[in-house]
């Protein structure tokens, strides 16, 4: 499947796809996640969570529920406020955030009371006798209401609900929109939806012998965070240790989740006791600390009437909902591949940040670089189409060439490498674009609807930290570190031990990665590897997964560490064959002299030199045969002080071709996927097997999010989708068969090429899917604005366009 | 109340209160994990075990109601489907896995595997986010000899 364009080194596991060495546990239930444990003495948790959008908190009356048989003890948000700091806060200090709500409620679902007590049944028994008197407010539920005038205020200490607002120009816009032959307009709105895994935020707390607290937790990024959740505890951060949990998926979900293990941390700190707060389904789908972007778009496209565009100005209004996760993080996202895959030097980008009545938003696979992909895709079309050109047509022609990279953008991010027309030709190829066109033509007259939806989009990978932080002129904290580490061991009988230091297993293949790393560096089974995580007093410094870098980063610290405990095995096999290190070489596990074989020594046996035979191994070398390296990311830079550059940020940029063809049902406004074709490069394939696996799930979330899922609030702000029956996750029924390709352009500036592609199909299926759907219905003048594409919606452009 | 079941070949007598489901008698009483609780009402699947060779949601079912019922769960399964599922990739963080091979090997068992579209339609109770559905069919296609 993966086909090499450029000459490739000889790998010998890198780029085999080999089934992942993290997987027989799974197969027989031993997954272990944080619902799995239980510790002695545990107590358990359930929160009652607001029916209201909008209502200041009265009396709480507790007594009842004290009194419900195995309840331990009750908490509420002033009682979060007497005993800790806010929550870890990434946005405007005036905006503040407790894991039990202080003095107002400020969405539904929003949590209100603790309940503690010996079972989860008995927890939700005093729940239900909790009685909180709520006083009613006016909602805002319209982000754009909610930045107007008059509009109920959210934080009052924060004074409106406009937690920020910033125009960034770059180029010459108003001369490149001057000098447009035409330009295209449009109002998008891309809907919230949510990674939504199935296993949902947990944490496990427990006051441990030692006067610190332990928390076990799924959330991600643990160690790069941690002491903002130590902070919000009060406690000193070498008290606080989390200790890494198997995530069940997150998608972002996870990315750095505070509220639970913060909630969990308290509760065991107020009771002394090992406290579980696993939230149930309910409280992850109303309370969680990730729902997905929820933009309101206007845009502007200037082109040349050859096709060539010119400017983009881009008006963007996003529903924050309440409270701020990371800022208005998911815009610098936006901003690392602001002008795609195009020759685009003109760009402006307004950004306002709503707060409203709903959940917060954080973290969505894509992490907001989907949704620029989305609105980007949809005005190019929607230029191609008054242009009269082809989809492929207007993007070769506007297509950053193969000999350009590294290539800056207008934003001042690096595109590292590239090869955007060899993409599209794949996925033209594997397609068979012709035949589908001659069947669209054939079907069409038959009074079929079928469309092609052309689309080619990036894939940024690996965030560097800058972009915390180039939004605000006077930065609080501007960090430049967005390390990741690895530890690895030859024990004493010459066996890998490889430790990482972020988040354990979530989704991804992170041990089959780092053991793949090893073979390759070691010439040892992947499968003879064993692979461990450290809990947070024991770790190096780590960023943990999300924007598509733990396997770049990963192979950094892996080859970083491999090198250095190489050098220590060649000095020991050096002085025992009296030979010179640079004469030898590794070669499947055994340290020989170049070309004199049976000169050698296994790794069992210079293992066993170096853990027992001290006065065999040459002066100044220390027993053990163990080796960290923290890899920094390989290319950050500093933004300028004006902000027209905003640096290097998010260098290795991965792209992808995706062809939908689906059919259209006119009468019911249904589909269904004829054909899908998607080619990724993600710079050297490492493992073509769980790329696959990757480019397919965030497919089918991009499916998702395009035309099942959304978060409904309706307009008093009350949320209309608690339930998988209401927010349409896709099941087998729904994702159809991809045809996969992959062009390999490799990295100039990672370890061994690669690019990160995690988040996979998800930045590109929405547009596809949204351009397929015009396509079908371009009789009808069909055009998608708005995600999720609902039939509703298609039935009723469908009327429109027939009276018309 | 005290009720008998017969998990995995063993039984177990097990106290609890009339409103527990067999989900959290399995895993919280019992001590069974491996059977997972996604949505807690039904659908998502996760928590499918064989009740009587029947799979059912072990959610959506008391464990009261259950006296002497043969009871299977991921603990149990002894199935080439299992190593099919290793083969084909058909899961990615694990959470939905157990769900998914025991309803697989019910699906197995029931002959609802004639086409890709039928072990669509008869696994489609059993939800995976990370959506490895593509080769969660071909696991189960290659087991029914199609392959």
């Amino acid at each position: 499947m993966a086909t090499s364009i450029e000459e490739k080194p000889d790998f010998k596991w890198i780029g085999k796809s080999i089934r992942r060495v993290e997987d027989p546990r799974y197969l027989v239930g031993r997954g272990g996640y944080i619902g799995d444990i239980k510790l002695p003495g545990m107590l358990y948790t359930a929160v009652l969570r607001s029916p209201f959008a909008h209502a200041r908190i009265g009396s709480i009356d507790t007594g009842e529920a004290l009194e419900v048989p195995g309840v331990v003890a009750v908490f509420t948000g002033q009682d979060c406020k007497e005993k800790m700091n806010p929550c870890a806060n990434f946005g405007p200090p005036t905006i503040t955030q407790y894991p039990l709500a202080v003095d107002k409620v400020r969405y539904c679902g929003e949590a209100v009371v603790a309940v503690v007590a010996e079972s989860r049944y008995a927890a939700e028994d005093g729940v239900e006798a909790v009685e909180v008197d709520f006083e009613p407010l006016d909602p805002v539920v319209d982000p754009i209401a909610a930045i107007g005038p008059g509009a109920p205020v959210l934080h009052e200490e924060h004074g409106n609900n406009l937690a920020y607002e910033r125009i960034f120009e770059f180029g010459e816009v108003d001369d490149a929109f001057r000098e447009a032959d035409v330009v295209v307009e449009d109002k998008l709105h891309w809907g919230r939806s949510s990674g939504m895994p199935l296993d949902t935020c947990g944490a496990v707390a427990r006051p441990a012998l030692n006067g610190s607290l332990e928390v076990y937790c799924n959330s991600l990024n643990f160690n790069f965070f941690i002491w903002l959740v130590a902070a919000a505890l009060k406690l000193p951060s070498n008290k606080f240790t989390v200790i890494p949990v198997p995530a069940g998926g997150s998608f972002g979900s996870k990315f750095f989740a505070h509220k639970v293990p913060t909630l969990a941390g308290f509760l065991a700190l107020q009771t002394g006791r090992p406290v579980a707060y696993i939230e149930d389904r309910l409280d992850h789908i109303t309370n969680s600390d990730h729902h997905g972007s929820d933009r309101y778009y206007d845009v502007r496209m200037g082109l040349k009437s050859d096709g060539t565009i010119t400017a983009l100005d881009v008006d963007v209004v996003d529903d924050y909902g309440a409270y701020l996760q990371f800022g208005v993080g998911t815009h610098g996202n936006s901003l690392s591949q602001a002008v795609g895959p195009y020759r685009l030097k003109n760009l402006r980008y307004r950004l306002r940040a709503a707060l409203t009545n709903k959940c917060q938003q954080g973290a969505y696979r894509g992490f907001g670089s989907e949704v620029q992909n989305w609105v980007l895709e949809r005005m190019v079309d929607k230029a191609a189409r008054q242009l009269g050109m082809g989809p492929e047509e207007i993007r070769r022609h506007n297509f950053i060439q193969p000999d350009e990279f590294p290539y800056k953008i207008p934003t001042g991010n690096i595109y590292d490498s590239g090869n955007y027309p060899a993409v599209l030709q794949r996925a033209i190829e594997m397609l068979d674009l012709d035949k589908w066109r001659t069947e669209q033509e054939r079907a069409r007259k038959e009074g079929r609807h079928i469309g092609i939806g052309v689309v080619t989009t990036q894939e940024r990978s690996v965030f560097s930290s800058t972009e915390f932080w180039f939004w605000f002129d006077k930065p609080a904290f501007p960090l430049t570190s967005s390390p990741e580490s690895v530890t690895l061991t030859i024990d004493p009988t010459g066996e890998f031990q490889v430790q990482m230091h972020s988040q354990a297993m979530w989704g991804n293949s992170p041990e089959t990665v780092a053991a793949m790393l090893v073979a390759e560096e070691f010439g040892v089974d992947p499968y003879k590897v064993n692979v461990s995580y450290a809990d947070s007093a024991h770790s190096l410094p780590g960023t943990g997964p999300g924007g598509s870098r733990f396997t770049v980063m990963i192979a950094g610290a892996v080859r970083g560490a491999s090198k250095r405990l190489r050098a220590k095995l060649f000095k020991i096999a050096a002085h025992e064959l009296e030979a010179s290190e640079d004469d030898l070489e590794i070669v499947e596990g055994v340290v020989r002299v170049k070309g004199v074989p049976d000169k050698s020594r296994s790794l069992a046996e210079l293992a066993s030199t170096a853990y027992f035979f001290a006065l065999n191994l040459p002066e100044g070398v220390e027993s053990g045969l163990e080796e960290s390296c923290t890899y920094d990311h390989p290319y950050t830079t500093l933004p300028s002080d004006d902000r027209k550059d905003l640096g290097v940020f998010y260098p290795f940029m991965g792209h992808a071709c995706h062809i939908a063809v689906i059919e259209i049902d006119a009468e019911t406004g249904t589909h269904k996927f004829l054909d899908y074709v998607a080619v990724h490069d993600a710079g050297t394939v490492v493992n073509p097997k769980t790329l696959a696996g990757h480019v397919t799930g965030g497919a089918a979330q991009g499916i998702g999010s395009a035309m099942y899922e959304e978060l409904v609030y309706d307009e008093d702000g009350q949320f209309k989708c608690s339930t998988f029956m209401d927010y349409l996750i896709p099941t087998a029924m729904e994702v159809p068969e991809f045809k996969l390709g992959h062009v390999e352009t490799p990295s100039p500036y990672t370890e061994f090429g690669i690019k990160g592609g995690g988040e996979g199909g998800r930045m590109v299926a929405p547009a596809a899917i949204s351009a397929a759907i015009d396509d079908a219905l371009s009789d009808y003048g069909v055009r998608i604005t708005q995600l999720p594409i609902k039939p509703s919606e298609i039935l009723r452009q469908i009327e429109t366009g027939t009276q018309s | 109340m005290r009720v008998r079941l017969r998990v995995n070949g063993a039984e177990r007598q097990v106290d609890v209160e009339p409103r527990v489901t067999l989900l959290d008698a399995l895993r919280e009483v019992i001590g069974l994990t491996g059977t997972k609780k996604g949505c807690d009402r039904g659908e998502c699947g996760a928590c499918t075990v064989h009740v009587n060779g029947r799979r059912i949601d072990a959610c959506m079912t008391l464990a009261v109601m259950h006296e002497g019922d043969e009871i299977t769960t991921i603990e149990g399964l002894d199935h080439p489907v299992q190593r099919a599922f290793l083969e084909h990739d058909a899961f990615q963080c694990g959470f939905c896995t157990p769900g998914q091979l025991m309803s697989a090997a019910a699906c197995l068992a029931e002959g609802h595997t004639g086409s890709d579209a039928e072990i669509r339609e008869w696994m489609s109770g059993n939800t995976c986010r990370c959506a490895a559905y593509p080769h969660i069919v071909a696991a189960v296609r290659e087991v029914a000899g199609r392959a």
